[in-house]
């Protein structure tokens, strides 16, 4: 029938079974909330789509005349290319005093470009075509002692958004917002007219 | 814990209403059979992946899916991927489309052969299974020359005619009443009869298109492998969280008199 | 200065004087008492705040990669269970979710007609409730149709030209409610902005009526009793107890027992049969090929078979508006004294007995196509369920005002 038995004396409360009990459930619910957050957060890592979008471009180097820049699409970032001919490579030298980070200490490039020309082979530049202050697009001032952009000036990148200057090899020159040199993604030469961009010159590809 | 009345009647009456749902399932007729296929079966996959790319992509796309994806779940080398499956001039990361023209398809079979993607969770792995054993000889009335059981009148030819070989139905005539009253005479499917030998025998047959289905019921649900796995730990987990919930509840519970 | 030295404390002092949060407390948890004898059926409206909350979540990461419309939809779904990392678990829980909402919130309405929860003071308790209810069924309606699948086109075409029997303003207002001749690209996006942002809102805010509601008057029981009319030496009911730590800790179990129901479902079967996911929509929207049975989520089919029992189409479009408006009268239908059917006599058990069976029929006649002995039954049950609300007032009042005791039957567990 009933259970009232308010009369009855009431047992000890057991406090100390209480706790490890309380803390047993909240602490197998905490695990559980956070294992169940892993799907939700994970969701939204690049999905197959992107990956495949993200694969290795190649490129057929025969199509870029020497001298002259062409731009590509990797990993929804803009790449430029650039044959550079001997008198662009000779504009590298002379001017290590004006720019603010010679020797690429600080900026980002895969290393085998950590070099003078910032290149695997002197003759082709790959550069990701991202101004490293803000993020806009540097045009090209290929032509030498090109007044409007700086004094003796040698040929390299302007950026337009805020004037960061950059050299032949996209190294940054003193006086630009941007601190550090242009970006290098990962690339390598499966062939001597082929460039692929996304794939390390060691063979392994990016993940 | 008193198992109550309550919880007792409400436990029956969940179970008896799916029960009673779910033994919906449509009339089966004498003939069809079940496809029998076991999705946890690789080799059979791998199989059923290559029977789809030589006899069917012709025709049906798969174009959700990638070959890539495929190689990978299926566990085959990316060389074999290549080789066995990918299509000359597809890439591995590119959905399987087929090599007709929609246009075409529509001029020569009336509508665009479908993708094939989902057809096992819209028709499931038996009716394919019954579709594809159930084609026989029908010259008279099908410009294709066969006709199906399972999908009278279906626009397809018999792919697999090389491997099946083409049967003839055996019809037998059998009388109805109508609502009116009056007889009605039809014509009953009896049984099959061997007719155009094919090159493998009835049971290889039957092994191919078990391999094929079984692949096709993995393309419309790829993840189905590694969520039932998954699965099990989340429910071993949620029965020791409930227990220890519980233990909880009963503890203050005592309080209540 | 002193909050920071006075530590927690501090910061407790602090909080609470510009939020009240112990007051909040006090009021609705450890000072809110409610009866203690509680049995399964009360697990429910916890359990349906659970779901909403879960439909939700799941609902939000469904739309980041959902793109409503006629030419992407089909494709979108497709693209997010296989290729969007975990998505292939996340929407088929949102769909399963839909289907688990209407099993609770089913039970939730059982427990109603049983313990006449609907009764005086709590009427407006339960016209919300119905409100929630109407507001998740168009709720439910439009999610379905959003994937575009073929079933989602026909399912719409179905319901919305029902709207087409309202004499005189039908079907213009059936051209209003697509936005087009026929469903199209304009009914899907108008759907997925009501699906997304409007219903949702709207449930919730209803969802807090309906809570304050029940704070208002106090929760019923099992047994009926009003545990308000005897109080103790403190104050407080003698049949009540406080809502924490008993209930919140008693819900936690139910809630883990429902997680693991809910786990089986969405793990091992997600379709279930066919009924949560039917097969007919995993093939895209085609205004050409009428699936074989046109049937609703098993959730609307008690109605749809009301719809297809009556030979008229205005007539059964009418009679099934009539059987969903009918629930809101309860209240003023039912005269019995005692709440509870366990303190009414035979009639009354087996009236409403005689109800939820028929419901159950009802709704697996409508999974069925209508044809032959289906009819038949069709039409005697749709007779059945109407005789509830048709006997409800003089069942109640001739065997519903007989004794019954002061305090509640509680065993301990």
């Amino acid at each position: 029938m009933n259970d009232h038995t308010a009369d009855d004396a009431v047992p000890e409360v057991d406090e100390s079974r209480r706790k490890f009990l309380i803390a047993a459930t909240a602490g197998t619910g905490a695990v559980g909330a956070v294992l169940t957050a892993v799907p939700f957060v994970a969701s939204w890592k690049p999905s197959e789509s992107a990956r495949a979008a993200g694969l290795p471009t190649e490129i057929d180097l025969s199509r870029i005349e020497p001298g002259q820049m062409a731009t590509f699409f990797w990993r929804k970032q803009q790449i430029y290319v650039v044959k550079r001919t001997p008198e662009m490579l000779a504009t590298l030298q002379n001017h290590d005093g004006e720019l603010k980070d010679k020797d690429s200490e600080k900026s980002e490039q895969p290393a085998y470009t950590k070099n003078a020309q910032r290149s695997l082979r002197p003759d082709v530049l790959v550069l990701i075509g991202t101004c490293t202050h803000l993020g806009c697009l540097p045009k090209t001032r290929f032509t030498p002692n090109d007044a409007t952009v700086m004094p003796n000036w040698p040929g390299g990148f302007f950026c337009p958004c805020h004037g960061s200057k950059f050299d032949l090899a996209g190294r940054v020159f003193e006086g630009s917002p941007a601190s550090v040199n242009l970006k290098i993604p990962p690339y390598s030469f499966p062939a001597d007219n082929k460039l692929v961009i996304g794939v390390d010159a060691d063979g392994k590809g990016v993940a | 814990m008193r198992i109550s009345l309550h919880a007792t009647l409400l436990a029956l009456l969940l179970s008896a209403s799916a029960g009673v749902v779910s033994a919906n399932e449509g009339g089966h007729a004498g003939w069809q059979r079940q496809a029998d296929n076991e999705v946890g079966n690789l080799p059979s996959l791998q199989r059923g992946a290559r029977n789809f790319m030589a006899y069917c992509s012709g025709c049906h796309s798969l174009k959700f899916v990638r070959y890539a994806r495929i190689c990978e779940d299926l566990k085959i080398a990316a060389s074999q991927c290549d080789e066995l499956l990918v299509r000359p001039g597809d890439k591995a990361v590119d959905y399987i489309e087929s090599s007709m023209p929609a246009a075409d398809a529509t001029e020569w079979f009336g509508k665009p052969p479908p993708d094939l993607s989902l057809v096992a969770r819209s028709r499931g792995s038996d009716w394919i299974f019954n579709f594809l054993t159930t084609f026989y000889a029908d010259p008279a009335s099908r410009q294709t020359g066969v006709n199906n059981l399972q999908l009278p009148g279906t626009a397809m030819p018999h792919v697999l005619s090389s491997l099946q070989g083409v049967q003839n139905a055996v019809w037998r005539n059998v009388e109805h009443k109508a609502e009116g009253g009056e007889t009605i005479l039809a014509r009953e499917f009896e049984k099959f009869e061997p007719g155009v030998t094919g090159s493998v025998t009835p049971a290889e047959y039957d092994e191919f298109v078990r391999d094929t289905v079984n692949f096709l019921q993995y393309a419309g649900d790829p993840t189905q492998l590694q969520r039932e796995g998954i699965g099990i730990w989340v429910i071993l987990f949620l029965l020791m969280f409930s227990g220890i919930a519980y233990l909880l509840k009963k503890e203050y519970w005592k309080d209540v008199r | 200065m002193s909050a920071v030295i006075q530590g927690k404390g501090g910061f407790r002092a602090w909080l609470n004087k510009r939020l009240p949060v112990d007051q909040f407390v006090e009021d609705q948890l450890t000072g809110y008492y409610a009866p203690k004898n509680f049995n399964i059926w009360y697990f429910f409206g916890s359990l349906a705040l659970l779901v909403f909350v879960m439909q939700i979540v799941t609902g939000i990461f469904v739309t980041m990669h959902f793109k409503p419309g006629e030419t992407t939809a089909w494709n979108s779904v497709q693209y997010m269970v296989r290729e969007v990392p975990y998505m292939w678990l996340i929407q088929p829980m949102h769909a399963v979710g839909a289907s688990f909402f209407f099993i609770v919130v089913y039970l939730h309405m059982a427990r109603a007609l049983m313990y006449g929860s609907y009764k005086a003071p709590r009427e407006l308790l339960w016209v919300i409730g119905m409100l929630i209810y109407l507001a998740l069924m168009a709720e439910a309606f439009m999610g379905y149709v959003l994937p575009n699948g073929n079933m989602s086109y026909w399912g719409a075409q179905v319901i919305i030209n029902l709207f087409g029997t309202i004499p005189g303003i039908g079907p213009d207002l059936v051209e209003w409610i697509r936005g087009d001749y026929g469903i199209g690209d304009a009914t899907l996006t108008r759907f997925f902005s009501l699906h997304v942002v409007a219903l949702p809102f709207i449930i919730a805010l209803l969802v807090a009526l309906h809570l304050v509601a029940l704070r208002q008057v106090g929760s019923n029981n099992p047994d009926g009793i009003e545990i308000k009319a005897t109080l103790g030496p403190d104050g407080k009911p003698v049949d009540g107890i406080p809502f924490h730590p008993y209930y919140t800790l008693k819900d936690i179990v139910g809630v883990g027992l429902f997680l693991t129901a809910f786990a089986i479902v969405v793990f091992f079967m997600p379709t279930f049969f066919g009924l949560f996911m039917e097969a007919p929509n995993f093939e895209p929207a085609n205004p050409v090929s009428t699936p074989e049975h046109i049937a609703p989520v098993w959730y609307f089919t008690p109605y749809y078979a009301i719809l297809r029992a009556v030979p008229d189409q205005k007539m059964g479009a009418l009679l099934m508006a009539i059987s969903v408006a009918a629930f809101l009268f309860l209240p003023w239908l039912d005269r019995a004294q005692n709440k509870s059917v366990r303190y009414r006599g035979v009639l009354s058990k087996l009236l409403l007995g005689m109800f939820f069976i028929t419901f159950l029929v009802l709704m697996w006649l409508g999974l069925k196509p209508a044809e032959g002995l289906y009819v038949m039954l069709a039409r005697i049950f749709t007779a059945l369920y109407f005789a509830f609300f048709i006997l409800l007032p003089f069942v109640s009042k001739a065997d519903g005002n007989g004794p019954v005791p002061e305090r509640v039957t509680y065993h301990a567990h």
